[in-house]
């Protein structure tokens, strides 16, 4: 591995971690939404990382475009706010 | 030339972690929509860099698809938070 | 070639961190969505149009990206500008009597809107 992965492995780790945290507990279920949105992004780039381009393709193409739009379609038809 | 490569990758990150900050702290459901659209045009430069760091050619193919799909799913969050879907 | 291809990426990388820095140091949403977008788009295209100059076979494909980051970018930025303006975001300010220029936009549109629908 060269520095210029370590780098960026170290950045995407973090922001990994604390983008599930996010996911997990926040209330509000469109912060929730898009945190899911950046856990697919920078899988995305993980798997580039480990240089394996056709998953990070899959990756791009289903996790911000289509899931985000079932979430979205599937918050619209329950509720916004998550009970206490 | 691998110094400058080295650097412009620090200095693109350092941005990126400005934005994961925004992301963090950001008060609406508005400004963290924003500071994924932020992350995910960074994405878009650092993926061609990487690209031409590991002499791919196949390897951009994943930005272009990033560069035509990305902007989907941010239209759709608009859209709810406007009351239209 | 070489040089352009190296100072088209100092560029990119400069526009991309103050894009990064203005999202983070801006008083309210939209000089927010100003800064991160813009600054972002001008960033992503330079750099990427770099990395074109630098590998003359690949400008084909990196020119194809730059265009739909200049056409995509601005759609998602003004789709979001948009729909926070209707979700009653409200922008950050100092004197009271300047109001909403935007809502009174729309208004007067509105009634035109409606006059020709009568006529």
């Amino acid at each position: 591995m060269t520095n210029i992965e370590i780098i960026l492995t170290i950045v995407s780790l973090v922001l990994l971690i604390i983008a599930g945290f996010f996911a997990v507990l926040k209330k509000d279920l469109i912060h929730a939404v898009v945190a899911t949105s950046v856990i697919s992004l920078v899988l995305s780039l993980m798997f580039y990382l480990l240089q394996a381009p056709d998953v990070a393709l899959t990756e791009a193409a289903i996790g911000i475009a289509l899931s985000t739009i079932i979430f979205i379609i599937t918050v619209r038809n329950t509720k916004r706010f998550e009970d206490k | 030339m691998d110094l400058f490569f080295i650097i412009i990758i620090s200095v693109i990150s350092l941005g990126a972690v400005f934005a994961i900050i925004r992301f963090i702290k950001g008060p609406t459901a508005s400004d963290r929509v924003m500071a994924l659209d932020t992350l995910s045009v960074m994405l878009i430069a650092v993926l061609v860099i990487l690209g031409f760091l590991m002499k791919r050619y196949i390897y951009i193919d994943v930005s272009l698809v990033y560069a035509v799909l990305g902007f989907i799913g941010v239209i759709t969050i608009a859209r709810y938070l406007e009351g239209g879907i | 070639m070489n040089y352009i291809g190296y100072f088209l990426i100092s560029i990119g990388t400069i526009f991309l961190f103050l894009g990064g820095l203005g999202i983070l140091r801006m008083p309210d949403f939209y000089t927010r969505l100003q800064a991160g977008t813009k600054a972002s788009t001008l960033g992503a295209m330079s750099s990427i149009l770099g990395i074109g100059f630098l590998q003359p076979e690949w400008f084909i494909k990196t020119f194809i990206i730059v265009v739909f980051i200049a056409i995509a970018n601005p759609l998602s930025s003004h789709a979001l500008a948009r729909g926070s303006h209707k979700a009653k975001q409200m922008p950050f300010l100092k004197d009271e009597k300047i109001g909403d220029a935007y809502e009174a936009v729309e208004e007067k549109l509105h009634k035109n809107q409606k006059k020709e629908d009568k006529k």
